[in-house]
């Protein structure tokens, strides 16, 4: 429990060079709201949705950044401070070692999407019903779910790379077209949008558009099942990804070098 | 003669060095087209196909805009973590001949930007490549870049002082997106915000190569952009000497 709860937490912080963390509010709190006033401004100009349709889509969407960025950055950290050979060198488990990691990270991500839904939505005029408020929050927290397994990947990517930026900026980016935050999933190429099906986010982001429109919780059950689903199975992989990458780092003895 | 060898080898250097990394190569290219694809298959969704050149030019200026901003923005934080700030401040040429040529540099290697979205929407959405006027075209790049460059200068001279202005830079790359019209119509931000467009380069730059692109009269906006470039050089230079002895009053130079 020691190292799922404290070295998660620890690890957290030290993120942010065990300096003030306020250096990140311009990225967590502020960057979300002009990426959706942006596309809120895109789709006016375009005529093609309502300003809710963005909100939600790019609220959402930015909880990929902290569990993208900040999900790779705890352990790839280890690498770059050469603590990494120590923490694997001890006895402890292994999943509460790195799931434990997730769970600040997901937090993060819980309160960026929630922070930008809230703060979106009063920017552009949007309301959702008073019903919805406690269904969305599921949904936040299953779509940062969602994307925190996908950024277990970008961890483990992490140990074989020397740049993570570059593989969490591409995985963004993807999310951001594939996903249906902008532009909905049936005016995508037909394969884009059967990508998109198997993608944190997409499921999420439709359970919380039909929400936000008075649909009740029993009618997109499929929804957040589904993306409970996926995002269950990117930690699994993410995890195996993990164990796998560390295994043939001590066969190789690569760890410190990649 | 030695000022002019000083700026070309240092734009040179940067420009190639740059060009290694795989971040700015991901910020050029990669990025664009993300942005590029969605403002297309919006527009297209949107039943405005004849806006997808206009699409693929703004996005082209975002890329160019991120490349400026996230290199200006940490080209102070890169020498500082590289231990050669110091010996660049203490050399005989002047901050600002080493500085700017690097800050024209970020903007010049966002040119991979535009030509990356304009080849883009030409092979996979089948954008018209004809320019209205091609020589015009050619006078709105540079003078655009250059100005972009200069307004990095602005940027970087300003960041001297703080050891996380890179994390500061992460804010500005929306909003200037969304206020310089690039791929939003001014007509449609609110009336205060116009202002502000005025007086950042983007809004000339993107207006100059569209007018040239898609026919019109570039002439008055390329010359705002070199107007726009006096003045963020003239900017940059009070700022700069301003803020390096600050910095080397509160030893905060070197600090990582």
């Amino acid at each position: 429990m020691r190292v799922f709860f404290v070295g998660g937490l620890l690890s957290y912080r030290a993120l942010f060079n065990w300096i003030n963390p306020w250096v990140l509010i311009p990225s967590f709190l502020i960057a979300p709201l002009f990426q959706i006033l942006l596309f809120a401004y895109i789709g006016r100009a375009a005529h093609l949705e309502s300003d809710k349709f963005y909100v939600i889509g790019n609220a959402l969407q930015y909880a990929a950044i902290p569990c993208l960025f900040a999900m790779g950055n705890t352990i790839v950290n280890e690498k770059r401070q050469q603590t990494l050979g120590a923490v694997l060198a001890t006895p402890a488990r292994r999943i509460p070692l790195f799931v434990g990691r997730a769970l600040p990270v997901m937090a993060n991500g819980m309160l960026v999407a929630a922070f930008a839904f809230v703060a979106g939505g009063a920017l552009l005029g949007i309301s959702v019903p008073l019903g919805a408020v406690a269904p969305l929050a599921l949904v936040i927290v299953l779509t940062a779910f969602s994307c925190t397994g996908l950024g277990l990947i970008t961890a483990a990517v992490g140990l074989r790379v020397v740049d993570t930026a570059v593989f969490g900026n591409i995985l963004f980016g993807l999310l951001l077209i594939f996903c249906g935050v902008n532009v909905p999933l049936d005016q995508l190429p037909g394969w884009m949008s059967t990508t998109a099906q198997a993608l944190p986010l997409t499921h999420g982001i439709e359970a919380a558009r039909r929400l936000a429109d008075g649909a009740s919780v029993s009618r997109v059950g499929g929804l957040l099942a589904a993306e409970a689903a996926i995002g269950t199975a990117y930690i699994v992989l993410g995890y195996t990804l993990l164990r796998v990458v560390e295994f043939e780092s001590r066969r190789l003895a690569t760890l410190d070098r990649a | 003669m030695k000022t002019l060898r000083i700026l070309w080898t240092s734009w040179v250097f940067h420009v190639k060095a740059l060009t290694t990394s795989g971040f700015f190569v991901l910020i050029s290219l990669l990025q664009p087209l993300i942005f590029a694809s969605i403002a297309f298959y919006v527009f297209r969704a949107g039943h405005k196909p004849g806006t997808l050149l206009y699409a693929a030019i703004g996005a082209g200026l975002m890329g160019i805009w991120s490349s400026t901003l996230f290199g200006s923005g940490g080209a102070i934080q890169w020498q500082r973590w590289m231990g050669t700030l110091e010996s660049l401040i203490v050399a005989p040429p002047a901050f600002i001949f080493v500085l700017g040529p690097l800050t024209v540099a970020t903007s010049s290697v966002g040119l991979y930007a535009l030509g990356a979205t304009l080849v883009w929407g030409r092979v996979l959405f089948g954008v018209p490549l004809e320019l209205a006027h091609p020589w015009l075209f050619a006078l709105a790049v540079p003078a655009t870049v250059v100005s972009l460059g200069f307004l990095g200068l602005v940027l970087a001279s300003t960041f001297i002082l703080y050891r996380n202005a890179n994390a500061l830079s992460n804010l500005l790359e929306y909003p200037i997106w969304l206020i310089t019209g690039l791929l939003v119509p001014l007509s449609l931000l609110p009336g205060w915000v116009h202002p502000l467009s005025w007086v950042l380069a983007p809004t000339w730059g993107v207006r100059a190569i569209r007018e040239a692109a898609l026919g019109g009269n570039p002439l008055p906006a390329i010359g705002m952009c070199w107007a726009l470039a006096a003045v963020y050089l003239a900017i940059g230079a009070i700022c700069l000497r301003f803020f390096e002895k600050l910095a080397r009053q509160q030893a905060t130079l070197s600090l990582t």
